[in-house]
């Protein structure tokens, strides 16, 4: 086995070395009766068989670079430079530790201060964390952490939550104590959230843009949020909108997270992400994850260290402020790169072409006849009503060669008045010709 | 003293000795000093090219972003250059031995991240229609298929992010359980020895931790888990092998014990590496337990993540897995994403995470296993745990175990008796091997021993890396014995940095770089 070195000699020269007879010996402690003799499965492959195997399984599944391609809701299809993917493979990044010995990892820590500092910055918040695990697991994250600065318990959702993350703080945050009040999917952006807020709130969670794509002004919310002791958590899926429309912070929002896949890293089939998590410094004793931070060594040099650990798991055990150990650190590398290559400059018209692209194709499809957009605002992403069931439209269109979004039925299954809507995305990789293509097809499918 | 983030000392006690370099630069050759992208970086330099688009009519609302961002670009070279500089100051895996107990670091295949990339994985959409992801969710079913024959369990939950993630998901299945029986028992046994993510789960849904005390030698005897037995108990979270690398012996003895109670037994995959082909969870009595594809099936570590943490559940606790899950059928695996899809007897207890899981870990996990084949990895079990028990006869002379010399399984544990009188402490003999070029083993940790170092080798290493790793050692306990004091206290003298302070990191948090006054950007190269 290409893995393994030893030589069967090596083998039993160690096993000499040890002073028992056989490997049997070193498993002694396990009982008899419960020992294993060969596993149901296959025999050692080669790389080339292992190759075909999965390269069978791949080629059965259709790529997003392969086809017109407006899929979002959550994760987006965007062009990663070349040299991000070169670099997250250096050995030192790839097949490097936790940074606990912070003497010999300076590199993966001064990356985390970076990483922290842009998010910070595009969040518009005072301090970030050092990644969660994906948007949706950071978002239930925050809502225990406005239990712990609140007191209270009741967490209010919006109806543009993407229904994935409503789903993800209604199974952990009643086991944690809280009761979790979900207003009803809002396609339409009507719904009246400020009603909902009271001296019971603990947080408010509001998605923008929300998952049907309308930008949601998010200060009157904070402001109410406020006036009653609650927090606002913001929540964004598409972190490449912050570079066009107000941040979060700037609206008030107490609590920011979202997911950071778009910036550097590939669709993968919905992991790994990366979760983005920002708040104010006065919260960050309460903050869940790693924290990295600036100090000196012992010959007064700038260094960084993991930092304020004494929230963690594994200093406090059951007092925690969250079980996490594990971040996202290689997918946090990955966006720290993107986003050095982009910078202020790139990322501002990385979302204008983004936006100027979504802009066009929502024109187009609201001129197919039967096809009603239901935005007002939009950044790349937007709802639209088709004159039938969404997921059938989308199966037709699949044999047409695109792949022209999520149904809402595929997020909200078994809601009537919801199964003729579908959520379409167009980022910086759509061309003239893909827009014109779903047209096209979309036109002769409603025929 | 003060106390890091591991809870143990920091800076060493006497005053460091100045190895600063005397170059104009403060470069030592390879060593390059780095500057913050936010020093080097400029507002209005970019690496990427993009056309601005041609006019459009925003439909932004109110909503345009009033503030410029304040994020500086670098260009392409100067993005290469910073990152390869930063990425020489870490440490690594593919560079050397990296003995770090209960955390598995073992050779990461490069074939597993070719695998990774290919187009129909790397480049799918987790809401694509699922008429055209028929393979990923075939090599979920395989994937799964792979782990419950090794673990000779009932059903898997692919979507946990990582080991802590997977604990909480197997909790919450507990939890869910014990509610469908309209039952409230709310209290969880974790012995001493454990991994903090195991109270810190417990806890965090609602379950008061009560400790199990261990036997001397960190196993955890029947006896004392029966003696805590109550209708109040929900469960045991039980590490095997555990924390000091061995084996829980009673394992059946407890795990029966604990069904009679009504109550459910988790056990922490941690250190699953050592027993796969040996033993199977499922015989032992588990009902959940969840495994860490980046420890035993080597997805790499990443500088800290990402993992992946699916667990696996026995016939009580199949039920509630957690949507989505992947059901065999006629035609083939159907991925279930929904309650509107499931059938009778399917009650999962909710949802994780927004969609199915690491898929990039899956298929570098699969990858790794049908590279090694059923022969393959038992065989690198039985070479795990032969290079912990190497390392353990090359060095039982000098440094001493907490229970005496005694068979372990993938991992040896230690503790400091042997450095008593030499003025060295367990981080003082660890910094040290740091200037020897390793990285330093897991220390003070399991809480349960003294000064604790445990060494986990894992099968990556050959006879020949082993030898030089134990006769450094060797050395080192030599010097330490022979009063050379100094050497340890001062280390590392050859790393990047010495020793950092991080009392002074958390006693004023700087948490991300802020402007210097007075600040003047450099200007943008033409």
């Amino acid at each position: 086995m290409r893995y393994l070195p030893h030589s069967d000699a090596d083998r039993q020269a160690m096993l000499a070395a040890i002073g028992v007879g056989s490997i049997d010996d070193l498993f002694a402690d396990i009982p008899k009766d419960l020992r294993v003799h060969g596993l149901d499965l296959p025999k050692a492959a080669g790389e080339m068989s292992v190759e075909r195997t999965l390269g069978r399984l791949s080629a059965r599944n259709v790529a997003a670079s392969s086809v017109p391609f407006f899929v979002g809701a959550g994760a987006y299809k965007h062009h990663v430079p070349a040299t991000v993917d070169h670099l997250i493979q250096r050995s030192e990044f790839l097949t490097s530790y936790t940074p606990y010995q912070p003497e010999i990892t300076q590199g993966t820590l001064q990356v985390l201060f970076e990483f922290q500092t842009q998010i910070a910055h595009l969040t518009g918040m005072e301090v970030a964390n050092a990644s969660m695990y994906d948007g949706s697991t950071a978002t239930v994250e925050a809502v225990l952490m406005a239990h712990r600065l609140t007191k209270r318990k009741k967490a209010v959702l919006s109806g543009g939550l993407h229904p994935h993350y409503r789903a993800v703080v209604e199974s952990l945050s009643p086991m944690a104590g809280d009761t979790v009040l979900s207003l009803p999917a809002d396609p339409n952006a009507t719904e009246d959230i400020l009603a909902s807020i009271d001296a019971d709130t603990s947080c408010v969670v509001v998605q923008s843009p929300s998952v049907y794509g309308h930008l949601i002004d998010l200060a009157p919310i904070a402001a109410k949020a406020h006036e009653v002791g609650a927090l606002l958590i913001a929540v964004f899926t598409e972190v490449v909108s912050l570079g066009l429309i107000e941040p979060p912070g700037a609206q008030g929002a107490d609590i920011v997270v979202g997911e950071g896949q778009s910036i550097g890293n590939a669709l993968s089939f919905g992991g790994p992400y990366v979760g983005l998590f920002a708040t104010r410094l006065k919260f960050v004793r309460q903050m869940p994850g790693r924290l990295c931070g600036e100090t000196v060594d012992a010959e007064g040099r700038r260094g960084f260290v993991l930092t304020l650990s004494t929230r963690e798991q594994h200093i406090r055990r059951d007092k925690a402020t969250s079980n996490i150990c594990t971040n996202s650190g290689l997918c946090a590398l990955a966006f720290t790169i993107h986003m050095t290559l982009l910078g202020q400059t790139g990322l501002a018209r990385l979302a204008r072409v983004n936006h100027a692209n979504a802009v066009k194709l929502a024109e187009s499809l609201s001129k197919v006849p039967g096809v009603t957009l239901l935005n007002d605002s939009f950044f790349n992403e937007f709802t639209i009503r088709l004159p039938g069931n969404a997921a059938d439209i989308v199966e037709k269109l699949v044999a047409k060669g695109v792949l022209a979004g999520v149904p809402v039925s595929r997020l909200e299954p078994g809601k009537a008045e919801l199964a003729d809507l579908l959520i379409v995305a167009s980022t910086e990789v759509n061309t003239d010709d893909d827009r014109a293509a779903f047209v096209a097809a979309l036109s002769e499918v409603l025929a | 003293m003060s106390m890091n983030s591991q809870g143990r000392p920091t800076v060493a006690a006497t005053a460091a000795t100045s190895d600063l370099p005397d170059t104009f630069t403060g470069n030592r050759a390879l060593q390059i000093e780095e500057a913050l992208l936010f020093e080097v970086g400029r507002h209005d330099v970019t690496g990427v090219d993009l056309d601005e688009p041609a006019d459009f009519t925003p439909r932004l609302g109110r909503l345009a972003r009033q503030q410029p961002i304040d994020l500086p670009g670098l260009s392409e070279p100067e993005t290469m250059r910073h990152y390869v500089r930063l990425s020489q100051k870490n440490y690594s895996i593919d560079s050397g031995l990296y003995p770090l107990g209960s955390c598995t670091m073992k050779h990461n295949p490069r074939l597993n991240e070719k695998m990774a990339r290919l187009p129909g994985i790397g480049d799918v959409h987790p809401l694509q229609p699922l008429s055209t992801v028929g393979g990923a969710v075939e090599l979920m079913a395989e994937l799964g298929r792979w782990l419950l024959e090794m673990t000779g369990m009932t059903s898997v939950a692919l979507s946990p992010k990582a080991g802590a993630h997977g604990e909480l998901c197997g909790m919450m299945a507990i939890k869910a359980a014990i509610a469908a029986k309209g039952e409230t028992r709310n209290i969880v046994l974790v012995p001493e020895s454990a991994h903090g993510t195991n109270p810190a789960t417990a806890a965090l849904i609602g379950f008061k931790v009560v400790t199990v005390p261990a036997r001397p030698d960190g196993t955890v005897a029947p006896e004392a888990v029966k003696a805590l037995l109550s209708p109040d108990v929900a469960a045991i979270m039980l590490t095997n092998p555990n924390t000091c690398g061995l084996f829980e012996r009673d394992v059946v003895e407890i795990a029966a014990a604990i069904h009679a109670a009504g109550a459910y037994f988790y056990c922490d995959g941690a250190n699953f590496n050592a027993i796969v082909g040996k033993a199977k969870v499922g015989d032992l009595g588990v009902d959940a337990m969840h495994i860490n594809l980046h420890k035993t099936f080597s997805t790499p570590h990443g500088g800290g993540g990402p993992g992946a943490g699916p667990v696996v559940l026995s016939e009580r606790l199949a039920a509630f897995a957690p949507l989505p899950f992947v059901r065999a059928g006629a035609d083939g695996p159907v991925l279930v994403e929904s309650e509107e899809a499931l059938l009778p007897g399917e009650t999962p207890f909710g949802r994780m995470t927004a969609f199915h899981g690491q898929m990039g870990m899956f298929v570098r996990a699969l990858s790794y296993m049908l590279s090694h084949g059923s022969d393959g990895v038992q065989q690198a079990s039985e070479d795990a745990v032969l290079n912990a028990n190497y390392v353990r006869a090359g060095l039982r002379d000098l440094m001493s175990q907490p229970s005496g010399d005694r068979t372990c399984m993938h991992e040896v544990l230690f503790d400091d008796t042997f450095l008593e009188g030499t003025g060295v402490s367990t981080l003082d003999f660890a910094k040290a091997m740091i200037d020897e070029g390793y990285h330093p083993m897991t220390m003070y940790f399991p809480l349960v021993v003294h000064g604790a170092m445990l060494i986990e080798p894992t099968e990556s290493e050959s006879k020949a890396s082993l030898d030089l790793f134990i006769a450094t050692l060797r050395d080192l306990v030599m010097k330490a014995k022979a009063g050379e004091r100094e050497r340890f206290q001062q280390a590392p003298r050859h790393a990047p940095r010495r020793r950092l302070d991080e009392t002074r990191a958390a006693r004023s948090p700087k948490l991300k770089w802020e402007k210097p006054e007075p600040w003047t950007e450099v200007a943008a190269a033409e």
